[in-house]
């Protein structure tokens, strides 16, 4: 409940610093009053404790279990118990919806929600990490199945470029390539809770992806990515899976660790 | 107005988006007038009758109702990400203006609650009637004109050459 509540109210600071800077550099004035915005909204959030964003997203948590923790009984029901008192307590908004009938569940919980993506690491302490995902940006993510023959950095920079608009651009980009059908999705999920890449791929599809000028909400400029990151997996000789997670400006994230003698948010 | 322009709102605003475009589409009549009426692409967070967070929702979604919802009377659409496949919809008629996506809790300074219509629908997709005070900054980004700010980013590049 805590870290879900830290990461809808307050933006990670490494995320609001890149905001900052892609505005010092951005050359078109409709897209400083957007990033302007976006700055003093983080401010407004964080001083009231209120969402930043009237979409509070679906529940999202990494979990990095330690390999020589026993692993607590009914984890995945204390985690949701979490999200119940989040939504009643921060509060959230009621997101979650059966997807034929489209009938809310009320609490952000339900059947396969709060989604758990869960890592076993070296130690003895559990690490949860809140990643609530807004769905502008969900909506705007893709996976294809490229022929080995295409370039799939110049396919990715250009879907990005036409989709980054609605997914409330400066995005993040969370790119995975390689693997299987289900892998591929995951190493961009995982790109993301990496974010920002820094390898010289990382860094040549984040300039051809700002150079094509989408802008700050598609509405023109530099400021389209603010970070990019690729995992890569080994894929089958005859395939080229690709996906892209895509995350809005509002990357938001929290966590905290949980160890023997208690817990405390990063 | 024309796009590009810089522009607040004060005034009563109407909050529209699946739900409600799916109703309008169906022929059902809606519990008020659109005549000259703001609607909002918006689901808020809303809790005790105080707005908490209510930035805009992705328009691309409902765009295919525009010529619908200009049909009834609307003269400004307020929303994010554009409808730039149903903008001929808007000219001589009306325009549709960006508020800058994700920023809800600066919404939330910039409007408060008249009255929830369509309750049923529940806290996101219902109609709320919000009174705006200084609602902005929006950008009017496709004008009744043809002017449209997402499809020069798109041709153009114009992002930087722009004042």
């Amino acid at each position: 409940m805590a870290v879900l509540a830290r990461a809808e109210t307050v933006l990670p600071l490494w995320v609001e610093e890149a905001i900052r800077e892609a505005a010092a550099k951005e050359r078109s004035a409709i897209a400083r009053s957007q990033l302007s915005a976006i700055l003093e909204n983080v401010e407004i959030a964080a001083a009231g404790g209120v969402p930043l964003c009237q979409d509070t997203g679906l529940p999202v948590f990494r979990l990095e279990i330690g390999r020589n923790l026993s692993i607590p009984p009914f984890l995945e029901d204390a985690v949701a118990e979490g999200v119940r008192r989040a939504t009643e307590e921060v509060p959230l908004r009621p997101n979650a919806v059966d997807p034929l009938t489209r009938k809310n569940s009320g609490d952000n919980t339900g059947p396969g929600i709060p989604d758990l993506i869960v890592d076993l690491v070296p130690g003895e302490f559990l690490r949860i990490t809140a990643f609530p995902k807004g769905a502008g940006s969900e909506n705007g993510s893709f996976l294809a199945m490229l022929n080995p023959a295409d370039d799939p950095i110049e396919f990715v920079a250009r879907e990005v470029a036409k989709r980054a608009g609605r997914a409330c651009a400066p995005v993040f980009v969370g790119v995975g390539i390689g693997g299987t059908f289900d892998l591929v999705p995951r190493l961009a999920k995982r790109a993301l809770f990496r974010m920002p890449g820094t390898s010289e791929l990382d860094r040549k599809l984040l300039t051809e992806i700002n150079r094509i000028g989408t802008g700050p909400m598609g509405l023109g400029g530099d400021s389209t990515a603010l970070g990019v990151r690729i995992e890569t997996a080994l894929c089958h000789t005859a395939s080229l899976p690709v996906a892209v997670n895509l995350q809005c400006w509002a990357n938001r994230s929290a966590s905290a660790t949980v160890r023997d003698d208690g817990w405390n948010i990063d | 107005m024309r796009a590009g322009d810089l522009v607040w709102i004060s005034g009563t605003v109407y909050t529209a988006r699946d739900r409600v475009h799916a109703l309008l589409a169906s022929g059902e009549k809606l519990p008020i007038d659109l005549a000259g009426a703001v609607i909002y692409h918006c689901g808020p967070l809303i809790r005790d009758g105080t707005v908490l967070s209510a930035g805009p929702t992705t328009s691309g979604r409902v765009g295919r109702f525009t010529r619908e919802v200009v049909g009834l009377g609307v003269r400004l659409i307020v929303g994010k990400g554009g409808i730039s496949e149903e903008a001929e919809a808007l000219r001589g008629r009306a325009a549709y203006l960006a508020y800058p996506g994700g920023c809800g809790a600066l919404a939330a300074r910039q409007l408060s609650v008249k009255q929830l219509h369509l309750p049923e629908l529940g806290m996101a997709e219902g109609l709320w009637e919000l009174v705006a005070e200084g609602w902005g900054p929006m950008i009017v980004a496709i004008d009744a004109s043809g002017g449209d700010l997402y499809r020069e980013a798109r041709c153009c590049r114009v992002g930087a050459s722009k004042p």
